[in-house]
């Protein structure tokens, strides 16, 4: 009970409740939650922790499982003919592959935490160079992928929630579940025979080109990279538009029919200012923690578009090692790739905690 | 109407008897999970039936024949080495749809017992299986997959034929049950506080018969649902990795693998890679639709919100 309302039976307790509403609303959601709340710090040292906790198990099972590997890396070596058993010892030895399992990733942690990937056993480059030189093609790729699911989802999303059971909620929504259910290389296999095959733009040329990032032998051109660009983004664009947009909308339904929206139109609000303040700003919540847990995805990139259209990116740069059984790249990718994913988990949790005051720490 | 005024039959399965009922009314209300589960359940059926629905056998090859377009002969054309891609297709479908369901059934036994055990029991069970879950939930799963796939490549078995689907089944089962382990988390922490529970414990109920006969029936549902849309996963996982090479192994067709050498055919004989991943599209979308209007009918709250 608290001790400055005022305590009594019968009459007063009416005023009594009608009291506590105001109070309440009076409360702003900035005085509930200050920005230095102990609880809060307490639980983000904690979680930090546990991140760090679960990255360091995540790279002993990844470790241990790619070390043990039958044959793998060896084989390359062991099926020449040329190769005596001492040469192939002195290999084995050059790569420190004659450790047990728990030493090899004793010495790779160590050197890892100093920043040292090690070098790729198939291109004998250091894996960071590797990296880097893949890196920007995979960030080009995957942030245009970003901002164009988000111009095709938001506005699709609210005006397919906002026009619920019209003919274009029913068109939005079917479209998005078929992009859910797509098997993404298949959908590019079919963007290829349909642009990059069948159609001829003017000059008897396919109308689009469906591998690579330049036309080979040409000088660099914006528009050459454009061309290069629409089929890869336009495909990734529809399969994650779908799930944002299935999102929004559902998210956008649970807040329309919300009492603080009712009241907004009672006051004789507009109904595009309900929309879009009072009724966007709660529903977006949700599809900012997707968004957050999507960002890892721009360092993995698409595996399978990548693949496809013969991207020079990360997910490719991944495939091929994997392929060759490249230890340190492959370890390092995954490495990197489970990093970001944890980090992105704690950004959600701190995202939900500032932006969403009815969030309760326990 | 005529549902409701009909009488209730008077059996002592009577109850049982109306809640299905009452079940299915809401899930045939839901037109395009009844398409959804008679195109999934015609497709079985074709895949079960293969050998006297095709005429072709889809292994012999016939060289004179490659690359064949649709025809009366062959439905869906041939491929390079003169196989007939229907006959491949229904077969395929085999391995597809049994990857598809061993995957999705190992993932729902380890996701519900995992889930079952860390709500019940609480306490360092509970953080011990949960940070287990948040560990499995942070690896990236495209990636492991496929190194997954490598790993099961070289690993030589004696007792597994070659181009078994057993390996691929278990790899994807093992790292998809997370999602259904911490929904049957939150559903028996709810439960195992309510008053039936409390009243088969206070009668000195075994923790099995409370797991089994009070708190499953319960979760049953939420169950069925993840289940089915595991199953679409499931599929798609095992396409895509047969697609790079990294699941089952050709010559043994699945809808994944057929797709992986048909780029370099586009030109030529674009159909040897449209009908494959047309076969999964269909599946994947019946299956999906299936399990939303199992949703609808089994979670009414959710279907509220629609």
């Amino acid at each position: 009970m608290c001790p400055f309302l005022p305590q009594g039976g019968g009459g007063t307790r009416i005023l009594h409740v009608k009291y506590f509403q105001r109070r309440v609303f009076a409360i702003r959601p900035q005085e509930r939650l200050p920005p230095a709340n102990p609880l809060m710090l307490i639980y983000f040292t904690r979680r930090i922790l546990q991140s760090v906790f679960t990255l360091l198990v995540i790279s002993m099972i990844l470790y241990g499982l790619i070390s043990s590997v039958p044959g793998g890396f060896m084989s390359a070596y062991t099926e020449r003919a040329d190769f005596t058993p001492e040469d192939l010892a002195r290999i084995r030895a050059k790569f420190g592959l004659d450790d047990p399992i728990p030493v090899r990733y004793a010495k790779w942690l160590v050197s890892m935490l100093q920043g040292d990937m090690g070098s790729s056993f198939t291109t004998k480059r250091p894996v960071m160079e590797e990296i880097a030189d893949r890196l920007p093609n995979t960030l080009l790729l995957m942030g245009l992928m970003m901002v164009c699911t988000l111009l095709v989802a938001i506005p699709l999303g609210i005006l397919s929630a906002v026009k619920q059971y019209t003919w274009f909620d029913h068109i939005a929504t079917t479209a998005a579940f078929a992009g859910q259910s797509l098997p993404v290389f298949w959908f590019g296999l079919l963007l290829i025979i349909v642009f990059a095959v069948t159609l001829k733009g003017g000059d008897g040329r396919p109308l689009l080109p469906g591998s690579g990032m330049y036309t080979l032998g040409e000088p660099f051109s914006l528009w050459d990279r454009i061309r290069h660009l629409i089929l890869p983004v336009s495909m990734l664009t529809f399969v994650s538009a779908a799930e944002y947009m299935r999102y929004l909308r559902s998210s956008m339904l649970d807040v329309i029919h919300e009492d603080y929206v009712r009241t907004a139109r009672a006051k004789g609000l507009r109904e595009n200012l309900v929309i879009y303040k009072h009724a966007l700003r709660n529903a977006i919540i949700p599809l900012v923690t997707l968004i957050a847990l999507d960002l890892p995805a721009l360092f993995g990139g698409a595996l399978f578009t990548e693949t496809i259209f013969a991207w020079p990116g990360i997910g490719r740069l991944y495939f091929t090692a994997a392929l060759k059984t490249d230890y340190p790249l492959v370890m390092a990718i995954l490495m990197i790739e489970s990093a970001l994913i944890i980090g992105s988990s704690l950004l959600v949790d701190f995202l939900y905690a500032t932006l969403d005051p009815r969030i309760r720490l326990s | 109407m005529a549902a409701i005024s009909a009488p209730l039959p008077e059996t002592k399965s009577a109850r049982e008897q109306s809640l299905f009922l009452f079940f299915w009314l809401r899930f045939i209300k839901h037109r395009m999970a009844l398409i959804g589960g008679t195109v999934t359940l015609l497709i079985v059926l074709l895949v079960v039936l293969a050998p006297l629905v095709s005429p072709h056998d889809p292994m012999t090859q016939d060289l004179l024949h490659r690359f064949q377009p649709p025809s009366a002969a062959h439905w869906m054309g041939t491929d390079d080495l003169g196989r007939d891609m229907f006959a491949r297709v229904l077969y395929g479908g085999r391995i597809s749809l049994s990857v598809g369901l061993f995957a999705m059934t190992i993932a729902i036994l380890l996701g519900s017992t995992i889930g079952l055990v860390a709500g019940y029991y609480g306490g360092w069970v509970d953080s011990l299986l949960m940070r287990m879950t948040e560990t499995f939930m942070s690896i990236p799963r495209l990636f492991v997959l496929i190194a997954m796939g490598m790993f099961l490549r070289t690993l030589d078995l004696p007792f597994l034929q070659a181009g078994s689907f057993l390996p691929i089944s278990i790899v994807i089962g093992a790292l998809s049950w997370m999602g259904t382990a911490r929904l049957v988390r939150a559903s028996t922490l709810e439960l195992r506080e309510r008053e039936f529970v409390l009243a088969t414990r206070a009668l000195g109920g075994s923790d099995a018969r409370i797991l089994f006969r009070r708190i499953f029936p319960n979760i049953a549902s939420p169950i069925i649902v993840s289940a089915t849309l595991g199953l679409a996963g499931a599929i798609i996982s095992e396409s895509g990795l047969s697609y790079l090479g990294f699941g089952v192994q050709l010559p043994t067709p699945t809808w994944g693998n057929m797709l992986s050498n048909t780029q370099s055919q586009m030109t030529t004989a674009p159909w040897t890679a449209v009908f494959p991943g047309l076969m999964i599209f269909i599946i994947v979308i019946a299956i999906n639709y299936l399990g939303d209007g199992l949703r609808d009918a089994l979670d009414p709250r959710h279907a509220m919100k629609k």
